[in-house]
Parts: structure tokens; C-alpha cells; sequence
């Protein structure tokens, strides 16, 4: 691929992925009253990450065991309170372990 | 007290953006790894570590980066590309429309904008964590600290992306869910209705990619389908107490991640 189409496909890169993150905000600038709509944008934050995390890390390894380990062990981890980047090093080292020991 | 030095800690002054740029650490770090991951996609689709560099640090989306370098990678057309990047990205709408009921309502627009094009993932879920009305500059300085190392990791794996060997690149592919359960697990032990929500997009989401016709979707448009299904629901079923202060129940939230955190 050419130099300056590798430039236009960042900059479209850049610029759509920014607009979806601006464009609720500019629509919406008032307290939601509904409870029904605020119970949803409430619980939309932990679906989506959970939805993206199961099964995708199965897949995300070399090995489904290891991501499987990764992905149980994680959620012990995670449920007695490690933070975001033990968690990720927790993660990361029993893929690795995974591997070496199999 | 005696002998020490009593610091004389400024009273109960907030500073957002130094909190900000300090919870932005662990999250820098757990990116640093991830986009060295992507970097070496990157390399792939052609890209210079500047390029990477720049782009990831305008953009930072992983699933939304990925599906680009990707396109790339295959010369496809700009219109595809448009549409990858609407479809991998489409949870930031969600996360937006979350965010506006955050924002203390004097807020100005300029403020909400530029607090918008800092949401990512992690981002998102430590700003929705913040204590009572969320302080834009907090948001700034997580970002500022977290969006130069996921650059800086994306530019370091165009360089040496090449040199690593397979199992430290497999193994790092992991370390963008582990950021993910330390996000979901914590509150999810504090307040049932998430656990039960969080329950039930694991199983949903593994059942959706085995079983037709849901399977056939690439992962991105399903993981929309599922969020707004799912949430859907479980607001319906359990919906959550509208207190007269506002954000009574994210503040809730709120201390279940501190406590994560630590």
C-alpha cells in the first residue's frame, strides 16, 4: 500500500472512532429521569466488558487451556481485589506458565 | 508524632488530574503490553513506529485499532474501514451516554466533548468510578498518562515486535482481559444485580459464539447485540433505585473499585 493511503486511513481511523465518542455527549447534556434508561446506561459498562472478555480470552492465546486457566483464575484474582495491571501481569504469567509446563 | 515530620497535606484540596494521572499508571502499563501486541499487527499492515505512535495516541481502541491495521494489512477500501471502526467502536456510544449522567450539569459542552474522546475501555470504567459528579480533569490526566504508554507500546512493538519470541507474544495477548475482570469482578461481589448481569454475559456471550445463527457475526457486531440485549433485561428486571442525590447507585460503585484497587 501507498505511503499517503496509509495517512488517509489513519487520519479516517482517528476521526471516526472520535466522533462516536463525542456524539451521545453533544446530544445528551441532561440528567436522565427515566429509571428505566438509567438502570440500562448502568449496567451497559459491565455487560460489555464481560461480553468482550468471555470467550475472546479462550482464544486469545496459543492454547484454549491456557486462556481458560487465565480466565478462571483471573476472576479469583480479580474477586479478592487485585488491581487492573496485577491482574493483567496474573493473567499473563499463567499463559506463560501454561506453556513452559505443557 | 513525636520526632516526625507532620506534612502538612493542603487540607482536603481535590486534584482530579494528579489523582487522574495516578490511576492512569496501572492502567499505562497494562497498555504498554497490550499495544505492543498490536504494534507487531501494526508492522504487519505497514505502518512506521511514528505512524503507530500518532494513531494509537488519537484513537486508542484496541478492538477498533486492530480491526484497522488488519483492513490495512489487506488493502481494503476507505468505506470498510469507516465501518470496522463504527462497528468495533460502537460500545464508546453506549459508554457516552453512560458518561453524560456523570457529568455535574454545569458542565460545559467543551468540557463533555473533550472528556468523551478520552473514553476507552479502562478509562471509562475508573471515570464511572469516580466519587459523586465526575471531575473532567480526572479524566484528563488518566488518559494522559495511560494514552502515551498504549502509543508508546504501540510504537516499541513496530520496532522489536519481530524479535519477541512466540510464547511472551501469546501471553500478552491476556493481558487486555485480565484489565477487563479487575473492572467487572469487584463490583460484581459488592451488588448481586451485577454479578447477575456480569453471569449472564458470560454465558449468553459463549453461547452466542458457538450456536447459529449469532455465531456467523464477526465478534464485534455480536457484542453489541448482546450489551444492549442484555442490559436491556436485567434493567428491566432488577432496575436500580432512582435516589433522590444524584448517582446514588454509581457511587456505590464507586467504592467497590477503590476497594479493587487498592
Amino acid at each position: 500500500m501507498e505511503k499517503h493511503s496509509i495517512i488517509i486511513y489513519i487520519i479516517a481511523t482517528v476521526i471516526v472512532t472520535n466522533l462516536i465518542r463525542i456524539v451521545p455527549v453533544t446530544l445528551i447534556r441532561k440528567r436522565i429521569n427515566n429509571q428505566y434508561i438509567r438502570s440500562f446506561l448502568y449496567y451497559v459498562p459491565y455487560v460489555t466488558l464481560a461480553v468482550m472478555t468471555f470467550p475472546a480470552i479462550i482464544d486469545a492465546t496459543d492454547s484454549p487451556l491456557a486462556g481458560a486457566l487465565a480466565f478462571a483464575i483471573g476472576i479469583i484474582g480479580a474477586w479478592y481485589g487485585l488491581g487492573l495491571i496485577w491482574e493483567a501481569l496474573l493473567c499473563c504469567v499463567i499463559v506463560l506458565l501454561t506453556g513452559t509446563l505443557l | 508524632m513525636a520526632g516526625q515530620t507532620s506534612v502538612k497535606i493542603p487540607g482536603h484540596v481535590p486534584r482530579p488530574f494528579l489523582n487522574g494521572m495516578r490511576d492512569g499508571i496501572p492502567i499505562g502499563l497494562g497498555y504498554f503490553a497490550v499495544a505492543f501486541s498490536l504494534g507487531i499487527i501494526a508492522r504487519k499492515a505497514g505502518l512506521t513506529s511514528y505512524e503507530g505512535f500518532v494513531c494509537s495516541l488519537f484513537t486508542r481502541a484496541s478492538a477498533g485499532e486492530y480491526g484497522a491495521y488488519s483492513l490495512i494489512a489487506i488493502n481494503a477500501t476507505l468505506l470498510e474501514l469507516t465501518l470496522m471502526c463504527v462497528i468495533t467502536n460502537l460500545r464508546y456510544l453506549l459508554m457516552g451516554a453512560s458518561l453524560t449522567q456523570k457529568f455535574n450539569p454545569d458542565t460545559p459542552l467543551w468540557k463533555r466533548i473533550l472528556t468523551a474522546c478520552c473514553i476507552t475501555d479502562e478509562i471509562f470504567g475508573i471515570s464511572i468510578a469516580y466519587k459523586g459528579y465526575l471531575a473532567p480533569s480526572y479524566t484528563y490526566g488518566a488518559m494522559l498518562v495511560a494514552g502515551v504508554l498504549w502509543a508508546s507500546g504501540t510504537a516499541a512493538g513496530i520496532i522489536a515486535g519481530g524479535t519477541l519470541p512466540a510464547s511472551l507474544v501469546s501471553a500478552l495477548g491476556v493481558a487486555l482481559y485480565g484489565m477487563f475482570l479487575a473492572i467487572v469482578i469487584p463490583p460484581s461481589r459488592k451488588d448481586a444485580n451485577v454479578l447477575m448481569a456480569v453471569s449472564a454475559s458470560f454465558i449468553l456471550s459463549w453461547l452466542c459464539s458457538v450456536l447459529p445463527p449469532l455465531s456467523h457475526i464477526d465478534s464485534g457486531t455480536r457484542t453489541i447485540i448482546l450489551t444492549i440485549a442484555i442490559s436491556a433485561v436485567i434493567a428491566w428486571l432488577r432496575p436500580v433505585s432512582t435516589k433522590p442525590k444524584a448517582f446514588g447507585h454509581i457511587q456505590i460503585v464507586k467504592n467497590d473499585n477503590t476497594d479493587g484497587k487498592a
